[in-house]
């Protein structure tokens, strides 16, 4: 990065550690922080949609779609998230190209497993193997985001089943009374009240999520954990840069990177909390009101 | 509507310079120097880097490394996210029974047994090793108390910490350790296992395999090979 | 050689405890096999869960006391603590555990003529033991301390009433509501508890003469088959069966703590997954 880090075996002291913290492998060790918050703003909301979906299916009149959201809801209680993270990034991957094989290669004629290999035609392959890297990236990324949303997703469905159930009656009888049809009520009446309702457990949700994302590391992203490995271990004479095991302080980092963001995560939900429960039918609400009047 | 677009999505992503010649995807493992290693640039680096480079020139092929964990190599080759493994994978007889591999590109290597100090049990004492990789399954075969570790780093500090009497890898990466380590470390033993390293491929891809053979040879017969084993292990260097 | 799978049971079934054959399967790889070796893993989970899980309880107790104590010095550290552990993945904290745990001196600490052993901090066995036990302290804390400041004005100021105090009314009547209180949501951390005992086998603790974890054996298994489509489901399956005993038991105290209610006041154990980590 900087001209004097050229020829790095004569530099020691401040300047070493200046050339070092700025080297390429370095770079992409602060890139790789990108990636854990591009991972939370993308999991984020599409966790909310499996969780919203999965809440309507388990409060639904068709015996099938409550049964389908309830099984999807309690699928975290008994199953640690872990064991999802070992195969169903691999078995998603199989899944999308198995599909894309039956539409492109119609007339392919060779089974698609044979023994231990899974073959489709290279017309299948997702990316095509002649993709740049970055494209491979990019699918094991979001193969790994889609991974994360369903799994959070079924902790959302429970949260927002909980709020929807929360919403006292009264309201939805009321507007059942105004002639409210069913799909009214849901849309105007128990969605809008419902997020006051919810906020507690989806802040609760987001604090989860984001001491999730060493996870990453283990679905094959490099992440800020990887890298913290890569560059923390002892390097010898091949590298430029040869020094012993600093794991432990850079280890030490992420755990301070972590605090932090929890903690400004917390004050940041502290306030939205206040200022959903403005106006609200519940204690803080009214807490609110007798504080104003 | 959203799967329609998730749909499109990935045939657009599919798509995408499909005409263009195929692409050989070498996997390595980045952490095994000086086999293969990420170097302070952040690109993947080392002898097999450079080699598979030669080879795919030689054989006029395009390709391309990418980094992958040693512990899902195999399940990622069989499911068509690479077609070769340069990885410092020794040729082993069990292995040979699930995959492909080309002629040695490392003649068959000693593997030392390193520890602090030359009294260290090898025979019943801990030995630490990288889990799933030939020297593990000598340890647990040996009848010494097997420690595994994910990443041969690991091993290491294993030893320089006091947690294993030993470790058990391959020469060329502990030879630079024991160099740097002020005779912290020492050589207490030394074991020929496996038949040298090579490239894996899955059992059905026979033709690129024999393209990869093929260059191997080829490098082996006017010197070349040689050239990039002294460039990479320097004096320590094993030649053909 | 092939084994009829009551051998395998035999052979297998204490494996990770050291106990049955030495060498691991190489050949067949049948579903027994599986079977056998993750449910012998099984136990290391188990008693990973259920130590961290009885001497948590304990810390957690005297944390959560200290976390509304008036006293800034008990206070203060008990808000760290629990900051600490609350705020950051326990994969970190595993690491950071086994890094600090290799520093400690070989050969143990004198200590007013007391050899403490620190060799065996860093075996998985109780160097995970005890980044799990302090965990789940943190989170238990937590939820008492929510419980104890939720416990009714009335039962308090009866106790003043009826001359109730210091100790006794902490062990009569604070603390057996608080138990009460916060049971439904400590029912969800023992829960979740077990699940994160899984994460000890990614942790940087080794695994020791191919003596792991439940996911220790799924792993060696989909290692060799290249199929991990039947050894993580079984994994998986093994713990909804823990989770329905878990939840069985902590339903069981739960009743007996509302015993003295009536039935249509009695707290429900709901999930709520605040408490994974």
């Amino acid at each position: 990065m900087f001209a004097q880090c050229a020829d790095p075996s004569t530099l020691s002291g401040f300047t070493w550690m200046l050339c070092y913290l700025t080297s390429g492998k370095h770079l992409l060790f602060y890139y790789s922080f990108g990636t854990v918050l591009v991972l939370l703003a993308v999991t984020a909301p599409v966790a909310l949609g499996f969780g919203f979906m999965g809440a309507i299916a388990a409060r639904a009149h068709n015996p099938v779609a409550r049964v389908a959201g309830k099984t999807y809801m309690l699928m975290v209680r008994g199953i640690p998230d872990i064991i999802f993270f070992m195969f169903f990034v691999i078995a998603l991957d199989q899944l999308l190209e198995t599909g894309l094989h039956y539409i492109r290669c119609p007339d392919w004629t060779d089974p698609i497993r044979t023994g231990l290999e899974f073959k489709v035609c290279p017309e299948a392959k997702i990316p095509p193997n002649s993709a740049p890297q970055i494209f491979h990236q990019i699918y094991g990324f979001g193969l790994a985001v889609v991974t994360f949303a369903i799994v959070f997703g079924a902790f959302t469905a429970n949260v927002l089943y909980g709020a929807m159930n929360a919403v006292p009656r009264a309201q939805l009888e009321t507007a059942e009374a105004y002639g409210l049809s069913a799909r009214q009520t849901f849309r105007r009446i128990l969605v809008p009240q419902m997020w006051v309702y919810a906020l507690p457990g989806l802040s609760n949700l987001w604090l989860i999520l984001i001491k999730a994302t060493p996870l990453l590391f283990l679905l094959g992203v490099n992440d800020i954990v990887f890298w913290a490995q890569e560059l923390g271990g002892s390097k010898t004479d091949s590298y430029a840069y040869p020094h012993d095991d600093w794991r432990l302080w850079y280890f030490l980092f992420l755990l301070a990177f972590y605090l932090a963001f929890t903690r400004v995560s917390e004050i940041v939900l502290a306030r939205l909390t206040k200022r959903l429960s403005h106006g609200q039918a519940t204690l803080a609400g009214e807490a609110m009101r007798k504080a104003a009047a | 509507m959203k799967k329609l677009m998730l749909a499109t999505a990935l045939v657009a992503l599919s798509g995408l310079a499909a005409a263009a010649q195929d692409t050989v995807r070498i996997a390595t493992e980045g952490l095994y120097p000086p086999y293969n290693l990420v170097n302070d640039a952040g690109k993947l680096d080392g002898f097999e880097v450079d080699l598979g480079n030669e080879i795919c020139k030689r054989a006029a092929l395009t390709c391309e490394f990418v980094q992958n964990d040693w512990d899902s190599m195999m399940p990622n080759l069989n499911s068509g996210n690479f077609d070769v493994i340069m990885a410092g994978m020794s040729i082993t007889e069990e292995r040979k029974a699930d995959r492909l591999f080309t002629q040695n590109y490392y003649p068959p290597a000693t593997s030392y047994y390193v520890a602090m100090s030359a009294d260290a049990d090898l025979k019943a004492g801990v030995v630490a090793a990288q889990t799933a990789t030939i020297q593990a399954s000598h340890v647990a075969e040996s009848g010494a108390q097997l420690l595994e570790f994910k990443t041969p780093d690991e091993t290491v500090a294993a030893v320089r910490n006091g947690e294993a009497d030993a470790v058990l890898a391959d020469s060329e990466f502990l030879d630079p350790i024991v160099a740097q380590s002020n005779g912290e470390l020492q050589i207490v033993d030394k074991v020929q296992l496996g038949g040298g390293v090579g490239a894996a491929f899955r059992q059905s891809d026979t033709e690129l395999a024999g393209k990869f053979d093929k260059a191997i040879g080829e490098m082996k017969a006017d010197g070349s090979l040689n050239e990039l084993i002294k460039k990479w292990f320097k004096e320590k260097a094993v030649l053909f | 050689m092939t084994m009829t799978c009551t051998e395998t049971i035999a052979a297998y079934a204490f494996r990770s405890i050291g106990f049955g054959e030495r060498m691991l399967p190489k050949s067949d790889f049948t579903l027994c096999q599986q079977f056998t070796l993750i449910g012998s893993g099984l136990i290391w989970n188990l008693y990973y869960g259920a130590l961290a899980l009885l001497a948590g309880f304990f810390l957690a107790n005297a944390l959560a006391l200290a976390k509304s104590a008036r006293s800034r010095w008990l206070r203060k550290p008990a808000e760290w603590f629990i900051f600490t552990f609350r705020g950051s993945p326990l994969f970190i904290q595993f690491f950071l555990g086994y890094q600090a745990f290799v520093l400690l001196p070989k050969n143990g600490i004198d200590l007013l003529g007391v050899t403490i052993h620190t060799d065996w901090l860093t075996k998985a066995w109780c160097g995970a033991l005890v980044v799990l036990f302090l965990n789940t302290a943190a989170y238990s804390a937590e939820i008492f301390y929510g419980a104890l400041r939720s416990v009714p004005k009335g039962d308090i100021e009866a106790a003043d009433a009826y001359g109730i105090t210091g100790f006794k009314r902490f062990r009569r009547i604070l603390w057996p509501t608080m138990l009460r209180l916060g049971w439904p949501a400590y029912t969800n951390e023992a829960i979740f508890l077990f699940h994160a005992t899984t994460l000890v086998f990614f942790s940087s603790f080794p695994a020791f003469r191919q003596q792991g974890d439940a996911l220790y054996y799924a792993s060696y298994f989909a290692d060799k088959t290249y199929n991990p489509f039947i050894p993580y489901p079984i994994v998986g399956f093994y713990f909804i069966c823990l989770t329905l005993l878990l939840t069985f038991a902590f339903n069981a105290v739960n009743k007996h703590l509302n015993r003295h209610l009536p039935s249509n006041q009695r707290a429900r154990i709901r999930l709520r997954p605040q408490l994974i980590r």
